[in-house]
C-alpha cells in the first residue's frame, strides 16, 4: 500500500463492521444473481425433453412449469433484498467517509494561518473540499463494491460454464480479455483528450473574459471584428478538439458492443453444434448464453473501476497537499505549558521590530511602548506598515521572537487562545457573516458567555458603536440578515458592526485598523467620546488617516515605507512641520472644500 | 456562487423548443443521416435474438447442422452492421451538437460584443462567461444525446413490441403486461431521485457557501476564537449533506432491483405461460427462447427516456438564459449608413446642456440626485489642449464614456462640427480619438499586438516609430523578444510606468485626430516621471486633446482648464486665470498639486494584503 492510500485506510477502518456486513450481502446478492440463469436452463431442458426426448429425461408438466416459475421470482425477490441492503450499508457508508474526511479537511483549514490563505486561491481550497472529495469518496465506495461483485461474478459465473462446457467456455471467453482492454484503453485516452478539451475551454473563457473585462479598449480602438476573430478561431479549435474526442466516445460503446456480441456468435455457432452434437442440452445452450453476458460487465467494469480508482488516487493526493500542511502558526511548547496564566493586563510593546514578508522589509527597527489606558496612534501613507505592525500583535502573521510583547511576555511564547482572547481587533474592511445582526455583533462570543450575557450587553455595545438607531430602521432589527439574502449594509455600518463585535469581547487591548474609514467625521466623533471612558482601562492601538481621529492620542507614530520617520503627541508633530504636519494642512483644506 | 441556482422548470416549453429545434434547419443533412442510422442499427438490435430463434428451431431442434454457418455469417454481418451504425449515428449527432454550439457561440459573442456599457455595469463579467460557456454546453446535451435518441429509444421500444406481436400475439400480451409496472416504478423513482438530488444540490450549495465564506473570513474566525463553534456549523451542514445522500440511496437501492425483479417476473409469465404453450405445441421453442431475451430488452429504452426528462429541464433552463441575453436590446447602435451623416470640419467638438446619469431611470421620471453631469456645456476647437480637473466623484470620467458613446446622453446632445454624436457611425466616431485610460488594459499576447490591438493596416513600422516616440522602445528592447515579447497576465511583469508608455505607443499608432486621456494617479520614479512626460508632449503635440489631468505639469501647459465640481462645470480658463480667480481650482491645486513641487520620498510600495478583510 503506497503511503498515501495507508493515510486513507483510516477513515476505512473506523467502519469496519458496516463493511463486513455489507461484503455479506453483496457476496449473497450475487450468488443469488447467478442462480437465475441456471433456474432457467431446467425449465428449458424440461421442456426441450418434451420435444425431443432423446436431449431430457423428464417430460415438462404444467405444474413444473409454474413450479419454476416461482422459483424465479424467489430469487429475484431474495437477490433484490440483498442487493438493496448491499447497497444502502457500503454506499452509506461511504457517504460516512466522505462527510468524516471533509470535517477533517475543514477543521485543518481552520488552524492554517493567513498566509496560507493568502498563496492559496479559495476557489482551489473549495474545489478540493468538494469535486476532489466526491472523486475520492467513488473510491472508498462504489469503487470497492463494484470491484467485489465483478470479480466474484466472474469467478462464479466462469466455474458454472466451465461446468456445463469446459470448450465451450474457453471458446467464448477469447474475445472478452480484449473487451478489459478496450475500456482501459478507451477511458485513459478519453481522459486524456478530455483534459486537452478543458484546457481549451479554459482558453475560450480566458479570451472572452479578456475582452469583456477590457471592454472600454476594445470598443474605443475598434477591436470588435478582432476580437470575434480571437474568439472564433478559440471556439474551431474547441471544436476540432471535441471531434477528436467524439471520434473515440463513438466508438468506444460499438466497439464493446462488437467484442461482447463475437462471445455470443461462438456461443450461438459452437453451441448449436454442441447441441446437435448432443454433448449439451438446449437448457445448457441458453444458461451459458445468460452468463456470457453475465460475464460482460465484469469486463466493462474491470476497465471502468481502475479509472475510478486512478482519478480518486489523484483527487487524494490534492486533497493530502492540504492535509499535509504543518500550521505555521500554533502555540509553542512554553505557552501550552504556561497555559494557566491569568488575566491579561494589557502592556504591548515593540522592541526593535523588523518584519520581511516575501523577501521585502515591510517594518524596520519599530520600537514603542503602550500601557493600559494610553492610546498609540500609527498614520502615514498607504503601504508604509500600518497594518501589517497592528497585524502582528494578534500573531496574524508571526513576529520574529523577542520583537512584541504582551505583559512582557513575547506573544509567540504566549497561547493563542489568550492572546486573541485579550485583543479586540476591529479591520478596516471587516467580514460579516450573512448571519443575522445579532449574530454577528456577539459572533466573539464564547458559548457559555452567550448565555450568561443579557440582550442588555449587546445593546450597549451596539450603542457604543452608535449602530442602534439603523438597527432600529431595519425592517427586523437585530434579526435582519446582513448580505445576500438580506440587507446589505454600507460601508460604515459595516465597520461599526466591527466595532461593536470587537467592544462585546470586553478585551484588555483594541485595536482600530482605519476602522471608522467610512464613517462620516461627525458619527465617527460621536463614537470616539462615547469610547473614551471604555479606553481609559484598556490599551488601544489606533490606525488612522484622518488627522482628526487620533489627535488626542499619548503617542503617534508616523510610519513611511515601514520606518519610523517622526514620533510624538499632536502638537509636537505640528510643531515639527514635518509629513505628519503637512498631512493635517491637506486634511483641513479638504474639509473645506467638502463645504464649498 | 449562488448566482444562477439551478431552476428546475418545466421540461418542455414550446415556444423555446421552437426556438432551439430553429438551430437544426443549417444541419439537415446530418440529421437525416443520423435518423438512417437509427434505425438500420434498432432493427439489427432486433435481429440477434431472432437469429437466435432460428437456430433453435431450424437447427438445433431439428438437428440438421446444415445452414448453421449461414446463421452465424448472418450474425457476423449484423454485429459489424451495428459496430458501423452505431458509430455514424454517435459521430453525426455529437459533431452536429458541437457545430450548433459553435453557432450560439457565435451568435451570444458577437451580440456581446455590440451590447452598451450599461449592460456591462449591470452584469458582472463571470455571470457572462456562464452563459458562453456553461450554459451553452448544457444546450449540447440536448442536441447530441437528447432529441434523437429519444426517437432511437421510443423506436427500439416500439419495434420490440411488433416483432413480439408478429411472432406470438397471446404471447406478446403476456409479456407486455409488465410494463405498465415498470413505467410507474421508473416514474416513481424518476420524481424521488430527482427531489433528493435538489435536496443534495441544496445542501452542497449550502456547504460551498459556508467554506466560501469561513475560507475568505478565516482570519475574522481565528481572531475571534470561532473555530470550535464554526466547525460545529459546518458538521451540521455536512451531517445534513450526508443524510440527503443516504436517503437518495434509498431510492437507487429500490429502483434497480425493483426492475430486477419486474424482469423476473416477465420471464416467470413466459416460461408458465408460453412454456405450456410450447407444451402444447402451438409456440416453437426458439420463439420462447427469443421472447426470454427481447423481453430484457424493455427496460433500457425506458430508463432512457426518463433520463431525458431531466436533461430536457436543464436545457431548457440555459437556452431560457441564454435568450435572454440574445434578445437584450442593442441601445448604442451605429446608425445605418443611409441615414449617417460625416462631420465635414476639422473636428470642432461640443458640449451642449449635457445631462447624463449612469441608473437609467425607469419611465422617464429622472431622479435628481442620480445626475452625474448636469447642464454641461462647452467647447474645444481643433488642435485645442483641454484640461479636465475636479474632485473624485466630479464627473470627469463621463465626460470621456459620453464622447466616444460608451453611453447615451440623457438630455441635450454632444456635436462634432455641429453633426450630433449619435448620427455618426460608430466605427468612424471612434476612429477619431485616442483613448488612453488610467489602468492600462492589456491583453495577452505579444507587446506589438498589444500596440496595434488586430489592427492589421497598422504595420510594424508604425509600431516601431509609435512605440520609439514615446520612448517606449528603451524597455521593450530589453524584453526577451522585444516587440514579439509576451505580455503576462494582465501585464504582470511590466511596471506601471512601463505599461502607461505601452498605452501611449497604443495610442500614437491609431493616429487620432483627438487625443482622450485620463491621466494615471499612481507614481511612479523620477526617470520613468520624466519619460512620461516627455511622451506626452509628443501624444499631444498638434492634436486635439481633452485630458483628466492629474499631473501638475500636465494642467499648466493645457490651453483651457474646466473645473468640475459635483457634476456640474464650475470654473473655466488657463491656469494664471484660474489661480488668480482664488475659487475652486485655486483649493484643488494645493490640495492636489502642490505636493509635487517637493517631491516627497517615492516611497509608495505595496501594502500587505488586509488582515481581516
Amino acid at each position: 500500500m503506497s503511503p498515501a492510500a495507508s493515510k486513507l485506510y483510516p477513515y476505512l477502518f473506523r467502519y469496519r463492521h458496516r463493511f463486513a456486513v455489507g461484503a455479506l450481502f453483496l457476496v449473497l446478492a450475487t450468488a443469488i444473481n447467478l442462480l437465475a440463469p441456471w433456474v432457467l436452463k431446467l425449465a428449458i431442458d424440461q421442456l426441450a425433453g418434451q420435444l425431443r426426448p432423446t436431449l431430457a429425461d423428464v417430460p415438462a408438466t404444467a405444474s413444473s412449469l409454474g413450479f419454476y416459475a416461482v422459483v424465479i421470482i424467489v430469487i429475484a425477490v431474495a437477490g433484490g433484498i440483498c442487493r438493496f441492503l448491499m447497497r444502502r450499508i457500503i454506499i452509506g457508508a461511504s457517504r460516512e467517509i466522505e462527510r468524516d474526511l471533509r470535517n477533517d479537511f475543514f477543521r485543518h483549514l481552520q488552524r492554517l494561518p493567513l498566509t496560507y490563505f493568502q498563496a492559496n486561491r479559495t476557489g482551489d481550497l473549495m474545489s478540493r473540499a468538494t469535486n476532489d472529495l466526491a472523486a475520492v469518496r467513488t473510491m472508498a465506495g462504489p469503487a470497492v463494491m463494484y470491484s467485489a461483485t465483478t470479480s466474484i461474478t466472474f469467478v462464479v459465473a466462469l466455474g458454472l460454464m466451465l461446468s456445463i462446457s469446459p470448450s465451450l467456455t474457453l471458446y467464448a471467453l477469447l474475445p472478452l480479455p480484449v473487451v478489459s482492454v478496450v475500456v482501459k484503453w478507451f477511458g485513459t485516452a478519453i481522459y486524456r483528450r478530455s483534459e486537452q478539451i478543458q484546457e481549451q475551454l479554459a482558453h475560450l473563457s480566458a479570451v472572452v473574459q479578456e475582452a469583456l473585462a477590457g471592454v472600454r479598449v476594445v470598443r474605443a480602438y475598434r477591436c470588435e471584428p478582432v476580437e470575434i476573430e480571437r474568439f472564433r478561431v478559440a471556439n474551431e479549435e474547441y471544436v476540432a478538439r471535441s471531434r477528436a474526442i467524439i471520434q473515440l466516445q463513438g466508438a468506444f460503446h460499438p466497439s464493446l458492443a462488437l467484442f461482447l456480441g463475437l462471445s455470443s456468435l461462438v456461443v450461438l455457432w459452437i453451441g448449436s453444434q454442441h447441441v446437435i452434437g448432443g454433448r449439451m442440452t438446449v437448457g445448457e445452450f441458453v444458461a451459458f448464453n445468460a452468463y456470457v453476458v453475465m460475464l460482460s460487465w465484469p469486463m466493462i467494469a474491470f476497465g471502468w473501476v481502475t479509472n475510478m480508482l486512478q482519478r480518486g488516487m489523484a483527487a487524494w493526493h490534492r486533497m493530502l497537499d492540504v492535509l499535509e500542511v504543518e500550521p505555521a502558526i500554533r502555540d509553542s511548547a512554553a505557552a501550552a505549558a504556561g497555559a494557566a496564566a491569568g488575566g491579561v493586563h494589557g502592556t504591548v510593546e515593540f522592541r526593535d521590530l523588523t518584519f520581511a514578508y516575501n523577501g521585502r522589509d515591510v517594518l524596520s527597527h519599530v520600537s514603542a511602548r503602550v500601557e493600559p489606558g494610553q492610546v498609540l496612534a500609527l498614520v502615514g501613507p498607504t503601504g508604509s506598515g500600518k497594518s501589517t505592525l497592528v497585524d502582528l500583535v494578534p500573531r496574524l502573521f508571526d513576529p520574529p521572537p523577542g520583537t512584541i510583547f504582551v505583559d512582557g511576555v513575547d506573544v509567540r511564547e504566549m497561547p493563542l487562545d489568550t492572546l486573541r482572547g485579550a485583543i479586540g481587533y476591529v479591520p478596516q474592511e471587516p467580514f460579516l457573516f450573512s448571519d443575522t445582526i445579532r449574530e454577528n455583533v456577539a459572533f466573539g462570543l464564547r458559548p457559555a458567555e452567550s448565555e450568561r450575557s443579557s440582550p442588555l450587553v449587546v445593546e450597549r455595545s451596539v450603542a457604543l458603536a452608535r449602530l442602534d438607531t439603523d438597527i432600529e430602521q431595519f425592517p427586523r432589527g437585530f434579526e435582519t440578515t446582513v448580505g445576500e439574502r438580506g440587507i446589505t449594509l454600507s460601508g460604515g455600518q459595516k465597520q461599526r458592526t466591527a466595532l461593536a463585535r470587537a467592544l462585546l469581547t470586553d478585551p484588555r487591548i483594541l485595536i482600530l485598523d482605519d476602522a471608522l474609514s467610512s464613517v462620516d467625521t461627525h458619527t465617527e466623533e460621536e463614537i470616539l467620546s462615547g469610547l473614551r471612558s471604555l479606553m481609559r482601562q484598556r490599551t488601544s492601538i489606533v490606525v488612522a488617516h484622518r488627522i482628526s481621529t487620533i489627535r488626542d492620542a499619548d503617542l503617534i507614530l508616523v510610519l513611511d515605507d515601514g520606518r519610523v520617520v517622526e514620533r510624538g503627541t499632536h502638537h509636537e508633530l505640528v510643531a515639527m512641520d514635518g509629513l505628519y504636519a503637512g498631512l493635517h494642512r491637506k486634511q483641513l483644506l479638504e474639509a473645506e472644500l467638502e463645504e464649498s | 456562487m449562488t448566482d444562477d441556482h439551478e431552476v428546475l422548470g418545466k421540461a418542455y416549453d414550446a415556444r423555446l423548443m421552437r426556438r432551439l429545434l430553429g438551430y437544426l434547419r443549417p444541419h439537415t443533412q446530418a440529421v437525416v443521416v443520423a435518423l438512417g442510422a437509427i434505425v438500420g442499427y434498432s432493427v439489427l438490435q432486433l435481429a440477434q435474438p431472432y437469429l437466435t430463434k432460428v437456430a433453435i428451431d431450424d437447427h438445433i431442434a431439428t438437428g440438421t447442422l446444415d445452414g448453421l454457418d449461414r446463421i452465424a455469417l448472418a450474425f457476423f454481418i449484423v454485429l459489424i452492421g451495428a459496430f458501423v451504425l452505431e458509430y455514424v449515428q454517435t459521430y453525426t449527432m455529437q459533431m452536429m451538437g458541437q457545430r450548433i454550439m459553435f453557432d450560439l457561440r457565435m451568435e451570444i459573442y458577437r451580440h456581446l460584443q455590440r451590447l452598451d456599457l450599461r449592460f456591462y455595469d449591470r452584469n458582472p463579467v463571470g455571470r457572462l462567461m456562464t452563459r458562453v460557456t456553461t450554459d451553452v454546453d448544457t444546450l449540447n446535451d440536448l442536441f447530441a444525446s437528447g432529441v434523437i435518441s429519444v426517437f432511437r429509444d421510443v423506436f427500439t421500444l416500439v419495434g420490440i413490441m411488433v416483432v413480439l406481436l408478429v411472432m406470438d400475439w397471446r404471447l406478446a400480451l403476456v409479456a407486455f403486461s409488465v410494463l405498465p409496472l415498470i413505467a410507474w416504478v421508473t416514474h416513481w423513482f424518476r420524481r424521488n431521485a430527482r427531489d433528493s438530488y435538489r435536496q443534495v444540490r441544496g445542501w452542497i450549495a449550502q456547504i460551498n457557501t459556508f467554506l466560501q465564506e469561513n475560507i475568505t473570513g478565516m482570519a475574522t474566525v481565528q481572531l475571534f476564537r470561532r473555530e470550535e463553534r464554526n466547525f460545529e456549523q459546518f458538521d451540521r451542514i455536512n451531517s445534513r449533506h450526508r443524510d440527503a445522500h443516504v436517503d437518495s440511496i434509498f431510492y437507487y437501492a429500490t429502483f434497480y432491483p425493483a426492475v430486477e425483479l419486474l424482469g423476473a417476473v416477465a420471464t416467470a409469465l413466459i416460461i408458465w405461460y408460453g412454456g405450456g404453450r410450447v407444451v402444447q405445441g402451438t409456440v416453437e421453442l426458439g420463439a420462447l427462447v427469443a421472447f426470454l431475451q427481447y423481453s430484457q430488452r424493455f427496460f433500457k429504452p425506458i430508463s432512457d427516456l426518463s433520463e431525458k426528462f431531466n436533461l430536457m429541464q436543464s436545457a431548457m433552463a440555459s437556452s431560457e438564459r441564454i435568450f435572454g441575453l440574445l434578445d437584450t436590446p442593442v441601445v448604442i447602435a451605429s446608425v445605418p449608413d443611409e441615414t449617417a451623416e460625416r462631420p465635414a470640419g476639422r473636428g470642432h467638438i461640443r458640449f451642449e446642456h449635457v445631462w447624463f446619469a449612469y441608473r437609467s431611470a425607469e419611465g422617464g421620471a429622472e431622479a435628481e440626485a442620480e445626475f452625474v453631469l448636469r447642464d454641461v456645456s462647452f467647447d474645444v476647437a481643433p488642435g485645442e489642449r483641454v484640461g479636465v480637473v475636479g474632485a473624485t466623484g466630479a464627473g470627469k470620467t463621463t465626460l470621456i464614456n459620453l464622447l466616444l458613446r460608451f453611453y447615451d446622453v440623457n438630455r441635450g446632445r454632444i456635436t462634432i462640427d455641429d453633426v450630433d454624436i449619435r448620427e455618426i457611425p460608430l466605427p468612424e466616431l471612434r476612429r477619431r480619438f485616442g483613448l488612453v485610460l488610467q489602468d492600462v488594459y492589456l491583453f495577452s499576447g505579444s507587446v506589438r499586438e498589444n500596440i496595434r490591438l488586430g489592427h492589421d493596416e497598422i504595420g510594424d513600422a508604425d509600431v516601431r516609430a509609435a512605440a520609439a516616440s514615446v520612448h517606449a522602445d528603451r524597455f521593450i528592447d530589453r524584453l526577451p523578444g522585444g516587440l514579439d515579447g509576451e505580455v503576462a497576465e494582465r501585464g504582470a511583469t511590466l511596471s506601471v510606468g512601463q505599461r502607461q508608455l505601452l498605452s501611449f505607443a497604443r495610442a500614437l499608432a491609431f493616429a487620432p485626430d483627438v487625443l482622450v486621456l485620463d491621466e494615471a494617479t499612481s507614481s511612479v520614479d523620477t526617470d520613468t516621471e520624466r519619460l512620461i512626460q516627455d511622451a506626452l508632449h509628443v501624444l499631444m503635440a498638434e492634436r486635439t486633446t481633452i485630458a483628466i489631468a492629474h499631473r501638475l505639469s500636465t494642467v499648466q501647459d493645457m490651453d483651457k482648464i474646466l473645473v468640475f465640481h459635483k457634476g456640474e462645470l464650475r470654473e473655466a480658463g488657463s491656469h494664471q486665470e484660474l489661480l488668480a480667480e482664488r475659487g475652486l481650482y485655486h483649493t484643488l491645486y494645493q490640495l492636489q498639486y502642490r505636493d509635487q513641487e517637493r517631491p516627497v520620498s517615492a516611497g509608495a510600495s505595496d501594502a500587505l494584503p488586509q488582515a481581516a478583510g
